[in-house]
This record gives C-alpha cells, structure tokens and sequence, in this order.
C-alpha cells in the first residue's frame, strides 16, 4: 500500500483529503504544518505529499525546499493543495520541485486526476 | 408530461440527433426541458410540446434538441487516445505523409473544446519535429451553444485540474479572473463547425484521423452503423478511427479493425475505407 502525507493547518481539510485518498488506497498520515511534515519524513519517507501552502511555523513551501534536500527526498511525489492559485505561485512551486498543484477548493475526480498524473495511480 | 408528449420528444430528438432516450429518461428530459420551457415563456412540458407541433418551431426544437446533449469533457480524457496519438499515429503518419507534410485530423463530437485543443497541445508539445508542416484540426459538434464555448477557450478552475498537467496550464493558458483562457496560438490550430453527425459527411474532406468519442453511445445500432461508414469513407487507408471507451466497431462494421494492444485504436480494413486510392485523392485537390 503506498503511503501519503496530508499537511494542512485545518483538520477539515484533512479529513476530507484523508477520505479521497484512502479511497484511492493510500495508507495517510498527518501533519499540521512544514515543520511536523519535515518529522513525519525524517521517521518515514511517504510515496505522496499532499501539501499546503499556507501554515503556522513553516509554510508548505520552505517544507517542499527542505524536503528536496534531505537524503531520500526526491523520491516523493508532491502535489501542492492550496488556495494560492496564480500562476506565480505555481510556477514558484514547481520550480522547487513540487510534481503538481491542486488549486483548492478540490474534489475527489481533481486529486484522482492529479495522482494520475504524476503516476501515484 | 403526458406518455404521449415523451414520445413526441423522444422521436423529435431522435430523429434530430440520433439520440436515443429510453422509456425510464422521462426524469433526466424533464429535469432538462423545463429551463427551456420557462426560457420560452412557457408553463411546462405538455405546453413546450404543444408548441413544437405547431408551425415555426424550428429555432425552439433547435434548442431542445441541445439541451439534451450530454457535452461533459475533459483535457486528454481517459489519456489513453493521446497515447496513441502521440506514440502511435503521429509516428506513423509522418513517415506516411512525408512527402505531402500535412495531415488533417476530425474531432466528430468536439463539445467544449477540451479534445481539439489537448491535440492542439500536443502538437505543439511536438515542436520542431512537426515544424514546416500543415495540420488542420476541424472539430465539430451538433450543439451550437457548446462550440461557442470551445471557440472562447475559457474554463473553469475545475475544467483545467481534470486531466490537464500543470506544467501545460501554465505553458498554454492565461489567467482570467477565476478562469482560464487557452492561448491565442493554440485556439488558431483548431477551426470549429456546426455539424449533425446524422447528415451528409460530403464537403467534409477526407482525414488521417478521427476522433469520435463518446457520442456513438448514444445511438442505436443502425444509426451507429451508419455513422461508421459514413466516416470509413473519408478515413484514408493508412489513417486511424479513435472511439470511446465503451465503443467499438466490433459487430457494427468491417470498414476499421482494431489495432492490436491499442485499446480504442482502430484502422481501416483494406479495400473497404477511403472513396479513392491515395494517389487519386491526392490529384482530387484534397
């Protein structure tokens, strides 16, 4: 079963995404902000990120950029989740890294088409 | 709506359309002729009906007939047929067409756009490699209302998360308030035009591949026979036929074959597809 962090401040969101993706057969675990995803990474590397970008401490993108750098830390497959939805952002975000970018408010049919996307599926 | 209207409707849809609605749709005509009929200054169903017996109801048919097409679509849809498209037939072809460099390719129910322009996409993603040569894409719908909205190019937030990658949303659209719009250069690679599957395919040309996905569905047997050789004709003898993923030719025609560990690929059967041999279609001005 492959495994995927859910990291978003609000516990909503995270049931919901927990839902969808449990659905989708991922096992999930949870972090409430970059520096709790960074832990959960240290104790075990996930096959999937879905990740915010606005956090308390630090925020999904100084976590994917740390991410990338830690041992091990290409190999997970991260799909930004976030109301930050211009192009800006986007293009910030794949820049360091990310594989691709839900624009929130998302559904069951956009986060299945995305883990397709980059071959979670 | 009396048992007799919905007969009414079900036969004038057909026999506009194709489209064959089943004794249990009475819920799904309802639920979409009533904003038609309120549209029109109407009270209900028996009413709309009754004015599409009458005389000069052409315009109102036109629009019941439209708002009982399904036209849900998404980018690279089911991704499989661009697959094909990028790794099968664009090979195949420019090794075909090499000396002509122009390939002509038919979107047979385009709806909103999202299937010509996710060719269009590729195409372009192919750069250099199709450089210098000529690929026209017609993409045509019977439904007036949706071919608007491909020409615009303008989707929403959810139309552009479902099956487009983002590294393509961000190459290929601008952002348009909560929307986003198709570049001008990928909406000028796709012309579009009205057109009824159940009429006359002459003056459409003939084609290297055709898109005609998800709307055979819909039809009953003969007219998807129909439709299928009707298309067999204008398909060129080393061209291709793309259906949908609950759509074959099995059992229907022996025009195409389907190509094998190419689910949803179909070529032409020799001797049967293409009016005229190549040559002859060539020296015809095609």
């Amino acid at each position: 079963m492959k495994t995927c962090l859910v990291v978003d401040d609000s516990s909503v969101i995270r049931k919901v995404a927990r839902r969808i993706l449990e659905g989708l057969e991922f096992e999930i675990a949870e972090a409430e902000d970059g520096e709790q995803a960074l832990e959960a990474c240290r104790s075990r590397m996930p096959d999937a990120v879905l990740l915010d970008w606005n956090m308390p401490k630090m925020d999904g993108y100084e976590f994917l950029r740390s991410l990338r750098r830690m041992p091990g830390g290409d190999a997970p497959k991260v799909v930004f989740c976030t109301t930050e939805n211009d192009v800006a952002h986007i293009a910030r975000a794949l820049h360091a890294g990310a594989n691709e970018y839900i624009m929130k408010p998302f559904d069951k049919e956009i986060v299945e088409a995305k883990f397709q996307e980059v071959g979670l599926l | 709506m009396t048992p007799l209207d919905y007969d009414f409707l079900r036969k004038l849809v057909k026999q506009r359309s194709g489209l064959v609605l089943s004794a249990d749709k009475q819920y799904l005509v309802e639920s979409r002729l009533l904003p038609v009929a309120r549209k029109a200054g109407l009270a209900g169903l028996s009413e709309l009906v009754q004015q599409l017996r009458g005389a000069n109801a052409q315009a109102l048919a036109v629009e019941v007939v439209e708002a009982m097409m399904t036209n849900e679509s998404f980018f690279f849809r089911d991704r499989l047929p661009f697959e094909h498209f990028r790794n099968t037939i664009m090979p195949s072809l420019m090794v075909a067409r090499a000396a002509q460099r122009r390939i002509r390719i038919w979107c047979a129910a385009a709806s909103t756009g999202q299937e010509p322009y996710s060719l269009a996409m590729c195409l372009k993603e192919m750069g250099p490699l199709v450089a210098g040569w000529r690929i026209d894409i017609l993409a045509t719908d019977i439904s007036n209302e949706v071919l608007e909205k491909a020409k615009a190019g303008i989707y929403s937030q959810f139309e552009v998360q479902r099956g487009l990658p983002i590294q393509m949303l961000i190459r290929h659209f601008a952002q348009l308030g909560e929307t986003w719009q198709i570049s001008p250069e990928i909406r000028a690679m796709v012309q579009y035009k009205p057109f009824n599957l159940l009429n006359d395919f002459a003056g459409l040309g003939m084609f290297d591949v055709v898109f005609c996905r998800n709307v055979l569905i819909y039809f009953d047997q003969q007219t998807k026979v129909g439709v299928l050789d009707r298309i067999a004709r204008l398909v060129d003898r080393d061209g291709y036929l793309l259906l949908g993923a609950a759509e074959t030719v099995v059992g229907l025609t022996d025009s195409f074959r389907p190509v094998a560990d190419r689910r949803g690929l179909y070529a032409p059967n020799a001797g049967v597809c293409g009016a005229a041999p190549r040559l002859a279609a060539i020296a015809g001005g095609r």
